[in-house]
């Protein structure tokens, strides 16, 4: 007799959630894909281009909408996952707007949310003009147009490393890993962009972890002639002409300080996303403390919840770049595969 | 730098410590910067100063120095500059590859010029 086909329900369309859903596809598994937005393809629809080789993201994006255009693929969005729960052999999942699905597992890829800049009030977003995030420079390099709010081109541009990252005060001690590199290549883009305009990166540390991470940096100073500044801005104001004024100290030097710009660009870091939260929250799965999903084992189980039958995918358990994103998909869905066997 | 003395009323004032970037003059970076395109290389590791001999003696940094360039504080660098003996070692340990004694060289004569008012 012919088996059953396996159902697996993937709780997220971002990457992560793409990856897995035509994975599994290709292995003869039945997926339901269950995407909160209009569509699937998460942060990296709003994304221009992407580090270390600044190729256009629409690249990935187009392999990933080709991964999911599969028959044994069910796409749902507008839709969250609100609960899951083990019951008997199977996984039951509580849909927003009161629906249930039945499946034999489910891989939470729930992902992350931007941290929301208007926390770092000192910073003046949301109050000042011209203070923008790495995501709203993203959406100007779309539009082919990096302007202050007067619609003037800026003449310098500042990019303030670590915001909402390794940062107490905003309750998020760790590393969201891939801001230093993007800074990197927004700064090189802006001087392709804006030859005139001079570029600064306000950093704590450069961690440039990835291959042609730290060639990227090279580049941004040998070829682009990008300005780093070691130390953490304290605050942001405006002065009488318009033009933001910053503090920082100039840790190298040793000395405090002031510089105006034009623009003020805030690499918003990582956090756990919010129904990604809700989900650990009513499901009982365990989460760090940096409230990102606790994997079974730091070392060897990073897929595993613990739970039979639910698996983790992607940015859900920690910071992550679109290379280990799918990297970690990928192990998920062999995690998931050999649980479906061992039933 | 922040010289303390009394004025005709009894109290001192003190200058601001504050490296202000907007006043601050980086004629002297430019000139470096033009003539040693590497100079925008390094990234203030110190390995030029650890290797420093002048700087086992005497309170010199090139690390410090390329930040001083950078900044434009050229008072500063006018007194740094001159502790160098340009030996060389520096270039030896730089994982960057900036040509550090050229670096100082530059400085050197672009600080000349600009007290002759060449720059």
């Amino acid at each position: 007799m012919k088996e059953k086909t396996k159902h697996v329900i993937v709780a997220g369309g971002g990457v992560a959630g793409m990856e897995a859903a035509g994975s599994l596809a290709e292995m003869g598994i039945r997926v339901t894909l269950v995407e909160k937005g209009e569509d699937p393809g998460g942060h990296l629809l709003q994304w221009h281009a992407l580090f270390p080789g600044r190729r256009p993201a629409e690249e990935v994006r187009k392999y990933l909408r080709k991964r999911i255009a599969h028959e044994n693929i069910n796409v749902i969005t507008r839709t969250t996952v609100e609960k899951v729960r083990h019951h008997g052999h199977e996984i039951i999942a509580d849909l927003s707007g009161g629906t249930q699905e039945r499946a034999d597992a489910l891989i939470v890829a729930t992902g992350f949310d931007l941290f929301d800049a208007h926390r770092k009030e000192e910073y003046g977003y949301g109050i000042y003009d011209n203070v923008i995030t790495s995501a709203d420079l993203e959406e100007m390099f779309n539009r082919k147009r990096v302007v202050r709010t007067d619609g003037s081109v800026p003449s310098r541009i500042g990019f303030i490393h670590c915001v909402g990252s390794r940062d107490e005060k905003v309750n998020n001690n760790h590393c969201s890993k891939v801001c230093c590199v993007s800074a990197v290549k927004q700064a090189i883009e802006v001087r392709k962009l804006l030859p005139e305009c001079e570029v600064f990166c306000f950093y704590m540390d450069m961690r440039m972890f990835g291959p042609y991470y730290e060639e990227l940096y090279r580049e941004s100073q040998e070829v682009h002639n990008v300005n780093y500044i070691r130390g953490k801005v304290s605050e942001a104001s405006v002065n009488i002409n318009n033009r933001l004024v910053i503090k920082v100290e100039d840790t190298l030097a040793g000395r405090p300080l002031k510089m105006e710009l034009d623009l003020m660009v805030l690499m918003v870091g990582m956090e756990m996303s919010k129904p990604g939260a809700r989900l650990a929250e009513t499901s009982g799965l365990s989460t760090g403390i940096n409230r990102f999903l606790e994997s079974a084992d730091h070392h060897y189980g990073s897929n595993r919840s613990g739970v039979a039958g639910i698996f983790y995918a992607g940015t859900c358990t920690a910071p992550m770049n679109i290379t280990d994103t799918i990297s970690h998909s990928r192990a998920a869905v062999e995690e998931t595969v050999r649980y479906l066997g061992s039933k | 730098m922040s010289e303390q003395k009394a004025n005709r009323f009894g109290f001192a004032v003190n200058r601001s410590r504050a490296i202000n970037y907007d006043t601050s003059d980086r004629k002297v970076r430019e000139y470096v910067t033009l003539r040693e395109p590497s100079f925008r290389l390094c990234f203030a590791c110190g390995g030029c100063t650890a290797a420093c001999t002048a700087g086992q003696h005497a309170p010199f940094s090139l690390r410090k120095m390329n930040t001083y360039i950078r900044r434009g504080e050229i008072d500063t660098l006018r007194e740094e500059v001159a502790r160098c003996m340009l030996c060389g070692k520096c270039l030896l340990v730089c994982p960057r590859g900036v040509n550090t004694r050229n670096v100082v060289a530059m400085t050197a004569e672009g600080i000349r010029k600009l007290d002759r008012n060449e720059l």
